[in-house]
């Protein structure tokens, strides 16, 4: 990907993300992070009971600064580890403009520009 | 929509990258397809790419993206893998005890010494005492399955294989043996995974509705059930019925959440079938020509209509009516149940209870549905391998085979684990003289009673432990300690139900051993006629190829030796549907299932000749506020435990750093109002106590509980803590076995109530917290409640 001035980012269909720490671990291998440190991390919201008496409980995984987008992976032409083995299969990476037509018409979907694409060597 | 889905889970496999050989080199590395099951522990066996270096260390593992398994997919336990190989903690080498037990002195020692110290006490036992007097033990899903029960039964020649001190049986065996009775077969649920093509296949279909019941199988994973399959169900538009006591993900994803009282699932699953027959909403077709007992079962649901199971259960009545309604309208749906089944005295009624609500909607073995499963090629069955070793006479001395007719007949493999407690104990029916205690931890794990385990265990003469790590119930009571190795440190099989995965050791670590390779060198020295193999490699070809033991006419055989699995990576034996319709489940080639009618039984003729209940009748848990009013003024919170952690398996992995950073204290979930009402606050250290002992975890407030259930967390010890006693690495001290039960098991043996007790909750303080449980167990003979 350094070869490309393409911006990239990691999508992710929350309405299945299940909070199984699968990316947040992978990572941390990946980079090889010290205790307390993440290159994603998982966010929680809820359990809350709603006004329609249903439960809202919702996770999104936040790539993190020391997210590199798995540069040497993608160099090897493999899928950043997140992405990889997400259990939900609920991650996806590429081209933000490409990510972004894969949202259209889906809901609950959000998009990630880690901040590794601005000091990306290009 | 499946075609979508497959899509995504194998999306941008890159060929270059990701072979389908089993074996490849890329730069300095080799990559080997296989399978991880254990150590450490897991239910499953994903498929993992192994990359080692050229010393033959593990340098990495990555979920094989061509598997039609697990697609890539791994968990954060296998993904922490290098970790836990390497952790400083690992037994490396043989140990034999130098202090007392209890003091964690050892000697190192070679295999062969230790082969020998454990050889000559086996035949000593063996002439002195009888071999019925050694009992093997294993831990649940670890990497033996058949191989403990084979030592036992063809090496060490005792019919007494148990399941540690898990009371009842309370894991599968209530499910297996209850269906075994019913229908002579066990159903899963079809997620397409007894087919390469998964969900591309023409034949196979989504369910409509999934019912999950008992289990949370995206963080338990349980019996070779891959949770996350239901997301991919999910995605293609399956919806979900989750019968829990609390709000799993699941549940809130669900069409229907029933929080039932821990312990009720039974009078829930009859009032749903009382729904379904009164309403016609059940497959008359199947009903009529595949099933037994029909009018029986109609009148005995009339017990359990929705109102009085509303009263019982919690759940509210239009709820159960509903999603009753949902379910039988579901074409196809299914159930997915889980260990919550068991862990109560009505375990055997419950699982007849919902093979029959199944069974009865058309479910049985239609694509989508609840298919009828066996092991892949149909493998000599697990924990009963190698009974046929063994005389009728030591058979007929099995501990706790007069537990009920279902064990008497046969239909249990396993020594009951009370039965084994009460023979050390009493010393009857005759003593027992050695414990060979393989991958399992009972004082830390599912031996309930604990503290009156860890007195039993203290009295036994002789024990072994094998293990990855010195834990508690080693330092406590082992005489010699083996170190075992790793799962990619293995030749094995994995094989639970669909299909048949290799395990290819592609390391070693300092002296360890596969489990499987001491049980053929302990095999062969004790009883060589029964171990003929030379190799590991060869034994476990004989197990690949044992389903020709047993010529059933459904699946097939296999005709490949280890060689042959390591090189196909996985095996798939031809899948059939619908198979009671085509003459495949019955020894005579007749259409129908194998029991005496002919039929799946609604109303259990081998239950009725044993004089037992032939139908799903419930029975209140034995400590509840309904069976004793009088224990619930004094702990007036209804207790359940036991739920899974993504962080670890059961009692594994507490010693590894990264999933204590995630996990680092053991918790107990508590409804806000009740943490108001008692003065306790979020991560507060509280006691959970009961007339039985005590225990300390951190309460969690949860808002999803309802206000008079509490849960908590099973299986803490502290690897960070001092090993010797009093200490102990802390086993007592988070202990929620210290308020389970021994003995108080269902009518027939079977299901003990792990899950559904009685305790109080109070906030720890200086005052009250001077003696550590631990301290109590191992120094001043427990709680008071020890039977000794």
């Amino acid at each position: 990907m350094s070869k490309d001035k393409k911006t990239y980012g990691i999508l992710i269909d929350y309405h299945y993300c299940t909070g199984c720490h699968a990316c947040e671990v992978a990572c941390k291998s990946e980079l090889d992070l010290p205790h307390g440190q993440f290159g994603i991390k998982l966010a929680e919201d809820g359990p809350r009971k709603k006004i329609d008496g249903k439960w809202e409980l919702t996770y999104i995984p936040i790539p993190t600064e020391l997210c590199n987008l798995c540069e040497k992976r993608l160099s090897e032409g493999r899928l950043p580890t997140c992405v990889h083995h997400c259990q939900s299969a609920c991650m996806d990476f590429g081209p933000v403009e490409e990510l972004a037509k894969k949202m259209a018409g889906k809901t609950k979907q959000v998009l990630f520009v880690p901040a590794v694409n601005s000091s990306r060597s290009v | 929509m499946s075609k979508s889905v497959s899509k995504e889970l194998f999306k941008n496999v890159n060929p270059d990258l990701y072979k389908k050989d089993w074996q490849w080199q890329e730069g300095d590395l080799t990559v080997t397809r296989t399978a991880q099951w254990t150590a450490p522990g897991c239910h499953d066996a994903c498929s993992v790419l192994c990359y080692t270096d050229k010393d033959g260390k593990v340098v990495k593992l990555e979920g094989d993206p061509n598997s039609t398994y697990n697609q890539g997919r791994l968990c954060m336990r296998c993904l922490n893998y290098k970790e836990a190989i390497n952790s400083p903690e690992r037994l490396k080498w043989p140990l034999k005890r130098v202090g007392e037990r209890g003091e964690n002195k050892w000697e190192r020692i070679t295999w062969d010494e230790a082969y020998d110290i454990i050889c000559d006490q086996v035949r000593y036992i063996q002439k002195e005492y009888g071999p019925e007097c050694i009992i093997g033990m294993q831990g649940t899903g670890r990497n033996i399955i058949w191989q403990t029960p084979y030592l036992t039964y063809s090496a060490f020649g005792s019919p007494n294989f148990a399941l540690g001190f898990l009371s009842g049986d309370s894991c599968y065996l209530p499910r297996t043996a209850t269906t075994y009775c019913l229908f002579s077969d066990f159903f899963i649920v079809d997620c397409g995974h007894m087919v390469e093509d998964r969900y591309d296949n023409p034949e196979w279909k989504r369910p409509d509705v999934v019912m999950v019941w008992g289990n949370n199988p995206i963080i338990s994973n349980g019996d070779g059930f891959l949770g996350h399959w239901l997301i991919d169900l999910m995605k293609m538009g399956t919806k979900l019925i989750v019968v829990d006591p609390q709000l799993t993900w699941l549940a809130s994803r669900a069409d229907y959440w029933l929080q039932l009282r821990p312990g009720t699932d039974c009078a829930l699953a009859d009032a749903m079938i009382n729904v379904i027959i009164e309403e016609n909403l059940y497959d008359k077709k199947f009903v009529e020509e595949f099933t037994f007992g029909f009018d029986e079962l109609a009148e005995k649901v009339k017990e359990y209509p929705p109102e009085k199971a509303a009263e019982i259960t919690w759940v509210p009545k239009d709820t159960i009516i509903e999603a009753a309604r949902f379910f039988a309208q579901a074409n196809p749906g299914a159930i997915q149940w889980g260990l919550a089944v068991d862990t109560q005295v009505s375990g055997i009624p419950t699982a007849h209870a919902l093979t029959a609500l199944t069974a009865i909607c058309g479910n049985i073995d239609v694509p989508g549905g609840n298919i009828v499963v066996r092991g892949a090629h149909n493998t000599a069955d697990a924990y009963g391998c190698g009974r046929w070793n063994l005389s009728e006479e030591m058979l007929s001395k099995e501990l706790g085979i007069d537990a009920s007719p279902m064990h008497k007949d046969g239909f249990a493999s396993s020594a009951q684990g009370d039965a084994v407690l009460e023979a050390i104990e009493s010393g009857k029916p005759y003593p027992v003289k050695m414990l060979f205690l393989q991958t399992t931890n009972p004082i830390a794990c599912m031996g309930a009673e604990a503290p009156r385990v860890y007195a039993a265990m203290k009295k036994v003469p002789f024990n072994v432990v094998v293990d990855v790590f010195m834990t508690p119930t080693a330092v406590a009571f082992a005489d010699v300690v083996l170190p075992a190795a790793f799962g990619m440190e293995r030749n094995s099989v994995r094989c639970w139900w669909w299909p048949m995965k290799s395990i290819v050791k592609c390391s070693q670590y300092e002296e360890c051993k596969s489990d499987e390779q001491i049980i053929l060198d302990l095999g062969k020295r004790l009883n060589p006629e029964n171990f003929p193999w030379e190799t590991d490699e060869e034994m476990m070809t004989w197990w690949i190829q044992s389903g020709s033991r047993f010529g059933a006419k459904w699946p097939e055989a296999a005709d490949f030796d280890f060689d042959g699995l390591k090189k196909k990576v996985m095996s798939f034996p031809k899948w059939e549907y619908r198979k009671h319709e085509k003459g495949l489940l019955r020894e005579d080639g007749e259409p129908g299932f194998n029991t005496g009618t002919g039929k799946l039984e609604l109303y259990s003729t081998l239950f009725d000749m044993w004089g037992k209940d032939p139908l799903p009748t419930y029975t209140e848990p034995p400590e509840s506020p309904v069976s004793t009013p009088e224990l619930y003024k004094q702990y007036p919170l209804v207790l359940t435990c036991g739920q899974r952690s993504w962080e670890f398996f059961h009692s594994e992995h507490r010693q590894l750093p990264t999933m204590r950073e995630f996990h680092p204290n053991p918790k107990v979930e508590i409804h806000p109002d009740t943490a108001t009402q008692l003065g306790i606050q979020e991560g507060d250290w509280v006691w959970i106590e009961n007339q039985r002992g005590r225990c300390k975890q951190i309460a969690t407030i949860s808002p999803t509980l309802d206000p008079r259930v509490v849960r908590a967390e099973h299986a803490w010890w502290y690897p960070e803590k001092p090993a010797a006693e009093p200490s102990l690495f802390g086993v007592f001290d988070s202990n929620i076995n210290n308020l389970t039960t021994q003995c108080v098991v269902g009518d027939q043996g079977y299901g003990a109530p792990y899950k559904n007790l009685l305790c109080k909750i109070y906030k720890c303080t200086e005052e009250n917290s001077k003696v550590t449980p631990t301290e109590q167990v191992t120094r001043m003979g427990g709680f008071g409640y020890v039977k000794r």
